[in-house]
């Protein structure tokens, strides 16, 4: 994530700087979004229809991204797989960063027991490997998408948490800190009002990054059938069941890689590129 | 070529973030003849260190030479390949940076590093080198010349570390040595050891040197000629006994004027006598773990007693480490303190910040030395200084604003500054935006830790001109914590010197003169005064400084 850039690559609107990387990777996580969004209206074929004679069927008119292995047609499972994998993948990250970053902050303003009884308890977690986790309670409390979500959320709060800390630890010992201590101001005041503002930005940075970590975390537990169940499915799902389409090259096992890819990668060029205000008032 | 160093009309320009390009040195010209030594003076921004740094061929990121020459020693350091220029430096020209402290590495020996440019530039053998090296720690007497070289920087003392940084300097013969700031971060007592130390070597091995500063009575003793800067222009070049006597430019003149303290005008005084405000007794705050006795084990302050009256100031001074920030914060809750009582407007107070009243906490305020770090950032000047007045007086948008208004005015910023954040205001601003969100509490007692030591002399002398204004018009008291023993002659009532956490001696400013305790004395006379004389003047007793200096 270097900052570095020659500053001819770089524009300008409304008070910020912004690159071209960073206005293109926009476009493509906006465009998943509304697919996300509007995917019950413009999905060609019901989901789980079979229209299609043969299986693995090619890109022709009619099947744009040809059919899967049973012959459903694959444009209509991407377009909902969207549905799933950002709509999982939001929900969990909202819930594992809001809760990581007020609890670091929390920890990190108080200091004492609580920082020494939080961070042992969240470290601990850390140490459990992630799709293990998911595997035990999957296993345990079956498959669903609340399940997922919140699987995916409490995979992901230590990570949170600590980044949070860290970050709300070097503002704790800024005198302005002490200046609203001495004024007498609550713990709440002190993290949503002080802390907050000034971290806001790397926090944000985090959040972008422990999505896509979910995203990949959610394909990859699809993958091994612990994710949805038939006959839905998010992107990793349905690069598990056109898994045996590799060898014939069938377009029903590429697309939803690349939509993976895709999806993952723009968050990660648009957290590289985000823009960045301007301070030179005189410009 | 008569002078070492010949800079002619010199233009350094810096590119902002915005892609607008900046003229930050605007024509500069400059000569060092041999041996001499120059100082370059103005205030923070002024352009002074970015010169200094030219003089190497250095621009700093962003920056960039874009017109005139450097001559130093016969090569036009602008226009040499960055190979070539860093065959010089080390050599030809050394740099002893302002903060020796953040300069050395900490896992390295100070031997180690101090030899490190002969082996970098293949000067000498390394064992030539530390017999050198050794001469140069005896030369800026500097304690067990021997034996320092093997120990890490942590070990020695700041003092210590600066005439170090100026052994490495100084290691490969420079014909130029380049001082950016080197006494700026020291106590007073520890400046003249390292002043002496500087002048000593530089005049017996006929050096030529940049003393880059903006205390002009420490440029006094030191500098043949001075060079004043301001806003990237050279205002005034001459002798140093002609700048401080005959200066011609009116911005010398301000800066010549700071350093007169204007005697302040004691209050008449009021029909009852003097009230006490607050008062402070056996105070002992510290840090470590709390011993059997509740004592903790480090004391910084140790059994404190004091007494500030009502529309009065108390001057707390002493050098860094002798607990004064410690009190200020014990007083204020913030460091609790381990015993003693403190009594404020009558009554008892609670030694936690937590347990105090929300009117107790209203009256008593504290200000910062840093006004960088005071402020939040990410706020505007409008948040920061409105926030006391939601918090203790719950006043209304319009009310807020309004009163945000008088602040402002009261601190003689323009209003429009409300709507910007603290990176976007000068040093002195940001330190009145600090003074006004104390101010907005309504506080009977303002705390003032430092307020002045981060600021250039004439934004200094302003502001405690405005704190006295203020006090005028607001019948506030203040408790006035500095190193800088003018700065404490100019407002206070009474001063308080501390040592080592205890209190020393109280006098009154009129009686600076004479203080009776030997580290008083040792303390006063240690502030360096404009005469240029004044250093090689100064006798200590040998005595007082064994036992009160930290060599």
């Amino acid at each position: 994530m270097t900052m570095v850039r020659a500053a001819s690559s770089r524009r300008s609107f409304l008070g910020h700087s912004y690159n071209l990387v960073g206005v293109a990777a926009s476009l493509v996580i906006l465009a998943w979004t509304l697919i996300a969004i509007f995917a019950p209206y413009i999905v060609p074929h019901p989901i789980g229809n079979i229209v299609d004679d043969d299986y693995f069927g090619p890109m022709r008119q009619g099947l744009w991204l040809g059919s899967d292995y049973l012959g459903r047609d694959m444009l209509s499972r991407v377009l909902m797989g969207a549905r799933y994998t950002v709509g999982i993948s939001l929900a969990a990250v909202s819930i594992a960063c809001f809760s990581g970053v007020v609890l670091g902050m929390t920890a990190a303003v108080t200091g004492g027991w609580l920082d020494t009884c939080l961070s042992r308890f969240l470290d601990a977690m850390t140490s459990i490997p992630s799709k293990l986790f998911g595997l035990v309670v999957v296993a345990a409390v079956g498959s669903s998408i609340p399940v997922l979500i919140l699987t995916l959320a409490v995979i992901y709060i230590p990570g949170a948490y600590r980044f949070t800390r860290a970050l709300a630890v070097n503002i704790n010992t800024m005198d302005f800190m002490t200046v609203a201590r001495v004024r007498g101001e609550s713990t709440v005041y002190l993290i949503g009002s002080e802390i907050l503002p000034n971290i806001i930005r790397p926090v944000l940075a985090d959040f972008g990054l422990r999505f896509v970590f979910i995203v990949l975390l959610l394909s990859g537990l699809s993958f091994l059938g612990l994710g949805l169940q038939p006959p839905l499915a998010d992107w990793g799902a349905l690069v598990r069941e056109n898994i045996g389409g590799l060898p014939f090259a069938a377009p029903a096992v590429i697309v939803p890689s690349l939509a993976i890819a895709s999806l993952t990668i723009s968050i990660n060029l648009l957290i590289d590129n985000l823009p960045q205000k301007i301070r030179d008032r005189n410009a | 070529m008569t002078n070492l160093v010949e800079v002619r009309n010199l233009r350094i320009e810096a590119t902002t973030d915005a892609g607008r390009l900046v003229e930050i040195i605007k024509g500069v010209s400059l000569d060092i003849a041999d041996g001499e030594i120059v100082a370059l003076i103005g205030e923070s921004g002024s352009g002074k260190t970015t010169v200094a740094l030219s003089l190497m061929g250095y621009a700093r990121p962003g920056c960039r030479i874009t017109g005139g020459e450097i001559n130093v020693g016969g090569k036009d350091m602008a226009a040499l390949s960055e190979k070539e220029r860093a065959r010089s430096r080390g050599t030809d020209i050394a740099y002893v940076p302002q903060s020796a402290a953040a300069a050395f590495n900490p896992s390295s020996t100070i031997m180690e590093q101090t030899i490190e440019v002969t082996r970098i530039h293949d000067l000498m053998p390394p064992e030539q080198a530390r017999k050198r090296a050794v001469e140069l720690f005896r030369a800026l007497s500097l304690p067990d010349p021997e034996g320092i070289g093997a120990r890490y920087p942590h070990q020695v003392s700041g003092g210590q570390l600066q005439r170090l940084a100026a052994a490495m300097a100084l290691i490969s013969d420079p014909k130029l040595v380049i001082f950016d700031e080197p006494t700026t971060a020291l106590d007073v007592t520890t400046q003249i050891d390292v002043l002496k130390a500087f002048k000593s070597v530089m005049r017996a091995g006929g050096i030529a040197g940049v003393y880059v500063s903006h205390d002009l009575a420490v440029v006094a003793q030191i500098a043949d000629r001075i060079v004043v800067l301001k806003g990237g222009e050279v205002q005034e070049t001459g002798t140093t006994a002609a700048i401080l006597s005959a200066a011609k430019n009116p911005y010398t003149r301000e800066l010549l004027a700071a350093f007169e303290p204007k005697p302040r005008q004691t209050q008449a005084d009021g029909d009852s006598g003097p009230k006490p405000l607050l008062r402070i007794d056996n105070l002992t705050a510290g840090y470590g773990p709390v011993k059997p006795d509740g004592q903790p084990v480090i004391r910084a302050v140790d059994s404190v007693s004091l007494v500030v009256e009502k529309g009065r100031n108390l001057g707390v001074i002493g050098e860094s480490g002798c607990g004064k920030s410690t009190l200020a914060r014990a007083i204020a809750g913030i460091h609790p303190a381990a015993a003693g009582d403190i009594i404020f407007d009558g009554k008892q107070l609670e030694r936690a910040v937590a347990k105090r009243t929300r009117d107790q906490l209203r009256e008593m305020q504290i200000v910062f030395q840093y006004a960088d770090t005071a402020l939040n950032p990410a706020k505007s000047v409008e948040d920061i200084v409105s926030r006391p007045l939601v918090f203790y007086h719950r006043l209304d948008r319009q009310a807020r604003s309004k009163r945000v208004d008088q602040l402002l005015d009261m601190v003689r910023l323009p209003r429009a500054l409300r709507y910007r954040r603290p990176s976007e205001l000068s040093g002195g601003q940001k330190q009145r935006v600090n003074f006004a969100r104390a101010l907005a509490a309504d506080p009977k007692l303002i705390i003032c830790d430092e307020i002045t030591s981060a600021l250039d002399t004439v934004v200094a002398a302003a502001v405690i001109e405005l704190l006295k204004e203020l006090q005028r018009e607001l019948g506030l008291s203040y408790i006035f914590i500095s190193h800088d023993l003018s700065v404490v002659e100019a407002i206070c009532d009474q001063i308080m010197v501390m040592y080592n956490g205890e209190r020393v001696e109280q006098i009154t400013p009129d009686k600076v003169k004479a203080p009776t305790h030997p580290y008083s004395k040792l303390l006063f006379s240690s502030v360096p005064k404009l005469d240029p004389t004044w250093l090689d003047g100064l006798v200590r007793d040998p005595e007082l400084v064994n036992q009160y200096g930290h060599r």
